[in-house]
């Protein structure tokens, strides 16, 4: 069953037309590349999918349930809808850590916001709050960092940000996680540490998008390669059907400047 | 003689405190109005704001202070000249000269807003997209995340700025004089009338200065406090 549909999609800034007419679907556990130069709008699909964007036209659906339709012109269903988006999870190229807050605090804020609403949440603070430490500690673990839980993303290089960020995404426990780039505000020996750990979730079958430019790294880890060009999905497989063998000229174009 | 200019300059200095106290206490949340007003997506609103606040910083203090002062006086003077019976114009007749101390303390609260304001919008407006990007993607909603993500940003931002502005008020409290409030000037000018000396009116200096530097010291601190993050 698809987790992730994506129908018709379009998006206008203004005159320039940066979508035009995206559609695919993802099933649960899978891992989706989405690869293609600057300005193909990769990242815009990415946002309007998370609600960063509003679409302009199109439909999106998140475990068979709508987050997104165009033709619903009612604010409030609208808004309604996009109530379920919240499980969809997104880990930013330029990480957007909370500066003010130690690590644990960036995994921890949310849902302690969210917590504030508990009918019980009077009653029980302390073991609401124990357990949102408790759970934020294990996502911090599981990135590598459980010595790191009292540091401010200032004390923490380029790569343990990004890993809190991605600790701070799956806490939410989302059902899917969307990467933006996750390795481009990184030098090339960071970028390692982050692949790795995405290749972990991939191998826990955490169903994730990834918008990369790390042609290797998709061909590793995606069971599914989109390749986008010009606001269209120019060629769609599996990574050896479209990074080993594609056959679209432009795929082929864009390959190339990579093997130089 | 030292110690009776001293406590002559004290009450002086007392009002000169009083004015900067109240000055704040008004000016520093109505400037957070101001910001928003300037900031609003509702263009009326915006533009009103903005036309104000060129206003209020493209006029000088003295001037302000001086129509302040009169203007109410003036309105109700041409009131009481007039025959008519019409409520407001009565209501206007009411007006007297404005209280020296109040008139100040009007002057300034506006004034000072306004500044303020534009350094709030300044604060607000550099916190990065992504920021709010982040608290939207986890839930947050809008108020959350001002109040829990950027507001102590915009703080530790807006320090330096806003410490210029407030040492700033210290001495501006001295324009006070020219609508002739009791300010530490005044109690010092007065000595070149009474007894001929000069030195009290340079005297007060030594005040401002300490006002001054604890105001620095203060800053100081509370920018040490925010040190631990990078924004």
């Amino acid at each position: 069953m698809a987790i992730l549909e994506v129908n018709e999609l379009t998006k206008d800034f203004g005159s320039t037309k940066v979508l035009k007419g995206i559609s695919f679907s993802l099933e649960e556990g899978k891992v989706l590349s989405i690869i293609g130069s600057s300005g193909s709008g990769k990242t815009t699909l990415l946002r309007c999918i998370n609600g960063l964007e509003t679409a302009t036209t199109g439909k999106i659906s998140v475990n068979d349930k709508v987050v997104f339709d165009s033709t619903v012109t009612d604010k409030k269903e609208l808004k309604a809808l996009r109530h379920n988006q919240q499980n969809i999870g997104l880990v930013f190229q330029q990480f957007n850590l909370f500066p003010q807050y130690t690590a644990l605090g960036n995994v921890t804020l949310a849902m302690k916001l969210a917590a504030k609403k508990r009918p019980d949440y009077k009653k029980n603070k302390k073991s609401i709050l124990e357990e949102i430490d408790a759970t934020a500690k294990k996502y911090l673990d599981k990135v590598g960092l459980s010595d790191k839980l009292g540091n401010y993303p200032c004390e923490l290089s380029g790569g343990q940000q990004q890993r809190v960020s991605i600790a701070r995404a799956l806490a939410m426990n989302p059902q899917i996680l969307f990467f933006d780039e996750p390795t481009s505000a990184l030098d090339p020996e960071l970028t390692g540490e982050i692949l790795k750990t995405i290749r972990q979730l991939a191998e826990d079958n955490m169903t994730m998008v990834i918008v990369t430019h790390e042609m290797n790294f998709a061909k590793d880890v995606s069971d599914e390669v989109i390749f986008m060009d010009d606001g269209v999905i120019a060629e769609q497989g599996t990574p050896e059907e479209v990074l080993v063998n594609p056959k679209n000229p432009r795929t082929k174009a864009f390959l190339n400047t990579y093997e130089k | 003689m030292f110690l009776t200019v001293t406590q002559a300059l004290l009450e002086g200095f007392a009002t000169t405190l009083e004015l900067f106290i109240m000055t704040l206490i008004f000016a520093l949340p109505l400037g957070l109005i101001i910001s928003f007003g300037s900031m609003s997506k509702i263009k009326p609103i915006k533009w009103f704001v903005r036309t104000f606040v060129w206003i209020i910083r493209g006029t000088p203090l003295m001037l302000q202070l001086i129509i302040i002062f009169y203007v109410p006086g003036m309105v109700g003077m041409w009131a009481r000249d007039q025959e008519t019976t019409n409520v407001f114009i009565e209501w206007l007749a009411t007006w007297k000269v404005m209280e020296r101390f109040s008139a100040a303390l009007v002057s300034f609260v506006i004034n000072y807003a306004c500044y303020f304001s534009e350094i709030y919008r300044g604060g607000i407006e550099s916190i990065s997209k992504g920021q709010y990007e982040a608290c939207h993607v986890l839930g947050m909603s809008k108020p959350q995340a001002f109040f829990h993500v950027v507001l102590l940003q915009v703080i530790k931002r807006i320090i330096p700025p806003m410490s210029n502005e407030i040492i700033t008020l210290v001495k501006d409290t001295s324009l006070a004089r020219i609508i002739s409030v009791y300010e530490i000037i005044w109690s010092g000018e007065a000595f070149i009338k009474s007894d001929g000396l000069l030195w009290p009116l340079f005297y007060t200096g030594a005040f401002f200065l300490l006002a001054c530097g604890l105001l620095t010291i203060l800053f100081n601190k509370i920018e040490k406090k925010l040190s631990f993050f990078s924004v």
